[in-house]
């Protein structure tokens, strides 16, 4: 597969990286701050980030780092203590029109057949039944699950099972599409072959991705652009260019070039990893 | 037919024959029990006969009414206490311990209040019922994933949709469960009740041939409700298989 030979871009400052046109996605010094029971904890931020319209951008970081704060803001399921976070143009109050979003558990509904459950969102729209057919069997068919239309998802593999997920997602044809872990609880092999099919998907939609991800040869391998994020509260510390040309698949991990991309971003991760043992280990003496 | 329900039918004929044959050899006296097929016979010609029609239909009405409540009034109860984790912390040990207290001692007070009758007949089925709903709606709440919560905000719906679209489908399971115990405790309550609290009904009917030494007809009465009970269980527990098949991974 084609793997575009140019060097790895490293830029140390997010914020540089803002784009002339309007961005996609743009957050101004987002910050999220926790409270309960007196305590307050400093989960996330100041995060300043831009996406352009159809990129593949990936975070990662740490555990705890504040990577599915950052996703649930944007989803407009949190609104964030300071900053301001905008998709389209317009703020993020509430969840925006045109966002889909797949968690990394298993969020399939176990009472409804896989037809059912990428018809969900669309039933709910009151979209026109013709469409619906049109547009759910379209969806099963491109994630290759035509032959289990009628299954329950207690029939279907772990694998299978997030594909509905993305298949229910992709059916009201999002702009933007957020994936939390999405292959976290899936085989090395299984997480290849749903990347894949996860660059099938952006390359047929056009939409903007932005995935969150503990694998940094997931982020290496599908992203145009993979944010490094430091131990709580998280700030992107390093965004790394990866250089991959569109027509990317799984091959490219035979590439030197993907070793370089995942080297430079375990060499940045490595450091915040050790941070957040030692926090961890002091807390615990 | 599975090997388990083969099993099981065979292991009930085996019972249901012994029966038969120590009571023919009399090794049973004909005083303390009659043979199951003499029970067939007697129930048979009741039904025939309408002799109790009025009983068992204020049976199975006592016992629906009470199942209606007690679903009812434990469900909203469960929702209530679910909503409020302060009360639902001050009540959870109430609700693990009340079935160590006999409900059937408060019947005076249901006969003061109700009077002789059904009244206090449903009064009892339902206190006897309407905790298990509770526990059951507590269960199913908390079972579900807190993900499917979210992918109704994902989706935009409200929160009356989220509940009906959502949360309802999936804590379906053990809200079944909770139906199925307020049906089996309904039918307790109303029929042990009957024999105390009442001048009809099935158990009442039972009660009367007892003290009157009518044995053919207590028995054949007796078959009729287990085999009431048999029935409505086959017909949940079909219904139940089916919800949990759906999901049994």
């Amino acid at each position: 597969m084609s793997a575009a030979a140019s060097e790895i871009t490293v830029k140390s400052d997010a914020v540089k990286q803002m784009p002339v046109e309007q961005p996609h996605v743009a957050l101004r010094g987002i910050t999220c701050v926790f409270h309960s029971r007196g305590r307050s904890l400093h989960a996330l931020g100041p995060v300043d980030l831009s996406l352009t319209k159809g990129e593949f951008f990936s975070v990662v970081g740490p555990s705890g780092c504040g990577k599915s704060t950052l996703l649930d803001i944007l989803a407009g399921l949190n609104p964030p203590q300071t900053g301001t976070a905008q998709f389209e143009g317009k703020p993020i109050q509430g969840v925006p029109d045109g966002v889909g979003v797949v968690f990394q558990e298993d969020a399939s509904f176990p009472w409804l057949n896989v037809h059912d459950n990428v018809a969900f969102g669309l039933r709910r729209a009151g979209v026109d039944p013709a469409e619906i057919k049109r547009r759910v069997d379209y969806a099963i068919g491109f994630m290759g699950l035509k032959d289990f239309a009628a299954a329950y998802p207690a029939q279907l593999s772990g694998g299978m099972r997030q594909r509905v997920c993305i298949a229910r997602t992709l059916v009201l044809q999002p702009r933007l599409i957020m994936l939390d872990e999405p292959f976290g609880a899936l085989d090395q092999q299984t997480r290849l072959i749903m990347g894949d099919e996860l660059l099938r998907l952006w390359r047929e939609t056009s939409a903007t991705i932005l995935l969150i991800t503990h694998a940094l040869d997931e982020a290496a391998m599908l992203s145009d652009r993979v944010g490094v994020m430091s131990t709580r509260p998280g700030t992107f510390i390093d965004i790394v260019e990866t250089g991959w040309d569109r027509n990317r698949d799984s091959r490219v991990v035979s590439t030197p070039h993907f070793g370089d991309i995942t080297a430079r971003l375990w060499e940045k991760l490595r450091v915040e990893a050790l941070k957040m043992m030692s926090t961890s280990e002091t807390r615990s003496s | 037919m599975r090997t388990e329900a083969v099993l099981r039918f065979g292991i009930v004929a085996l019972l249901v024959a012994t029966v038969e044959i120590l009571c023919r050899l009399h090794v049973i006296p004909v005083g303390v029990m009659i043979a199951p097929s003499q029970m067939a016979v007697e129930l048979t010609k009741i039904l025939v006969s309408g002799e109790f029609s009025a009983d068992i239909i204020s049976s199975i009405v006592n016992v629906l009414t009470s199942t209606v409540l007690s679903v009812t009034l434990g469900f909203v109860a469960g929702l209530i206490i679910y909503s409020a984790p302060g009360l639902r912390a001050a009540l959870e040990p109430l609700l693990a311990s009340y079935y160590a207290v006999p409900t059937f001692i408060f019947y005076p007070v249901f006969i003061s209040l109700f009077g002789v009758g059904s009244g206090a007949i449903i009064a009892i089925a339902v206190l006897l019922a309407v905790v298990s709903m509770i526990t059951a709606t507590l269960n199913g709440l908390d079972r579900i994933p807190r993900v499917l919560r979210k992918t109704g905000r994902i989706y935009r719906m409200s929160r009356i949709k989220t509940a009906v679209m959502i949360e309802l489908p999936s804590a379906a399971p053990s809200l079944f469960t909770g139906i199925k115990l307020s049906v089996a405790y309904s039918f307790i309550g109303v029929i042990a009740s009957e024999f105390i609290l009442s001048g009809s009904g099935v158990g009442y009917a039972i009660a009367y041939a007892y003290n009157n030494f009518e044995t053919p007809r207590m028995y054949a009465l007796m078959l009729l409700i287990i085999l009431l009970v048999t029935g409505v269980n086959t017909l949940l527990n079909g219904v139940d298989r089916r919800l949990q098949s759906q999901r049994r991974r």
